[in-house]
């Protein structure tokens, strides 16, 4: 237990040493281990942030699915309506064509009928008259009689 | 030590002898040059592998050596953050990561064969001590340079004023009555502090020594001497690696402790 020269020289040595440590060893140190503190936490921030905007990319397809799906149900409920209409109005136009075809069809026919009476009440009256004329050629002059003629010809 | 009779007390007196080198006149001139050549050789081996392993240090996957040298960081600024409460101060953690680092290396000495490393030894000195930590100035070197930082901080965190007003006034009060008991108390406390500090590692690491020692004597007495002075050894040095390591770590953390107990104001 003799304290001598040692003592000093072993205290100096130490404040060398520690200031060694305290200026070259530490800081790198702690700034390497700071960095990579903050590095895993930011790293952790970001994998919670991205489960995030998965679970809310997810509720969105879902919410968009259901969307589409409801406008195509729409799309379709509209187009068999049209479909349903088109069909009636086809219908209709074409009964009313028929309709019209056949009012035609029959207001001919009616026109033939009536003229071909009419053709055959004048054949007829000419018959008439040309009988009367070969009955009355003896007797009547056509030109007295043309009036009895016409009128008798009207009432036919 | 080859000249003379090997005698029990002259290999002890033997392997306790320092190479003391008288620089001066009177006893305190006098340097232990295997002591200090074999601290700074330990302070340079530790802390320039520390230093090795800090300029290559990354944020990214550590290496394995990045990691073990971590792990003393993380140890270390762990327990001076705790008892800071969170601070980091510039200095205390690196000081006591090298008080732990060097302490360590210099108390591993001891558990090296003490006579086979006195084959090499003798080659530079006929005395050569190999446990800087077991040399009394060592200890008194690191605790007596805590001690002065003890009462720097402690003036420079309280001022003056307040550091010499803190002898007085506590802990018992501030009645003046109290005064002559608050500043024995602390007279008391600021010289067993270092004293404990210094006297604890040193007794450890000496009473180590001598006991390998005895062992060592025991197992030149004959066979059965030579067999359970083996075993015993054996014993022991496993034992020790537990001292030293602890050693290191009570003088690193009461230095962390001395100087947190500096910065509280009371």
């Amino acid at each position: 237990m003799n304290i001598n020269l040692t003592l000093l020289m072993q205290a100096v040595a130490f404040g060398l040493f520690v200031w060694f440590t305290a200026k070259f060893v530490w800081p790198p140190l702690l700034r390497a281990i700071e960095r990579r503190q903050k590095e895993v936490a930011e790293g952790l921030a970001a994998a919670e942030q991205g489960r995030n905007e998965l679970a809310e990319a997810g509720r969105r397809s879902e919410a968009e699915l259901a969307d589409a799906r409801a406008k195509a149900q729409e799309i379709i409920a509209k187009a068999e309506k049209r479909a349903t209409q088109i069909i009636d109005e086809a219908r209709h136009a074409a009964r009313t064509e028929g309709d019209r075809l056949i009012a035609g069809a029959k207001a001919e026919m009616d026109q033939q009928a009536t003229n071909a009476k009419e053709q055959l009440r004048e054949q007829v009256a000419s018959l008439a008259v040309a009988g009367a004329e070969k009955i009355l050629r003896r007797e009547i002059d056509s030109k007295a009689h043309a009036d009895l003629l016409s009128q008798l010809k009207q009432e036919l | 030590m080859a000249t003379e009779a090997l005698t029990p007390t002259s290999y002890i007196t033997g392997h306790l002898t320092f190479f003391a080198e008288p620089i001066g006149k009177g006893g305190f001139w006098v340097l232990h040059v295997d002591t200090f050549v074999t601290s700074v050789l330990l302070g340079v081996l530790g802390i320039g592998f520390l230093w090795w392993f800090a300029r290559g240090a990354t944020s990214g996957v550590p290496t394995r050596r990045q990691a073990l040298v971590e792990l003393a960081f993380n140890f270390i600024d762990d327990q001076a953050k705790e008892i800071f409460h969170g601070e980091r101060n510039t200095l205390i953690a690196p000081l006591a990561l090298t008080v732990f680092v060097w302490v360590l290396l210099m108390n591993a000495m001891d558990d090296l064969p003490l006579d086979i490393m006195a084959l090499v030894t003798h080659a530079v000195a006929h005395h050569w001590r190999l446990v800087p930590t077991a040399d009394v100035n060592t200890t008194f070197a690191l605790s007596l340079s805590v001690w002065g930082l003890m009462i720097f901080y402690s003036v420079k965190v309280k001022g003056l004023g307040g550091w010499i007003h803190e002898l007085f006034c506590a802990p018992f009060g501030s009645n003046p009555l109290l005064w002559p008991a608050n500043l024995l108390l602390n007279i008391v406390e600021y010289v067993s502090k270092p004293l404990s500090h210094s006297l604890r590692l040193f007794g450890n690491m000496y009473a180590g020594e001598i006991i390998f020692m005895l062992l060592g004597m025991w197992a030149a007495t004959g066979i059965a001497g030579a067999f359970f002075g083996t075993i015993l050894n054996l014993g022991w040095a496993i034992f020790h690696i537990l001292i030293i390591v602890l050693q290191a770590y009570i003088f690193m953390m009461l230095t962390v402790v001395y100087l947190a107990m500096a910065h509280e104001t009371h």
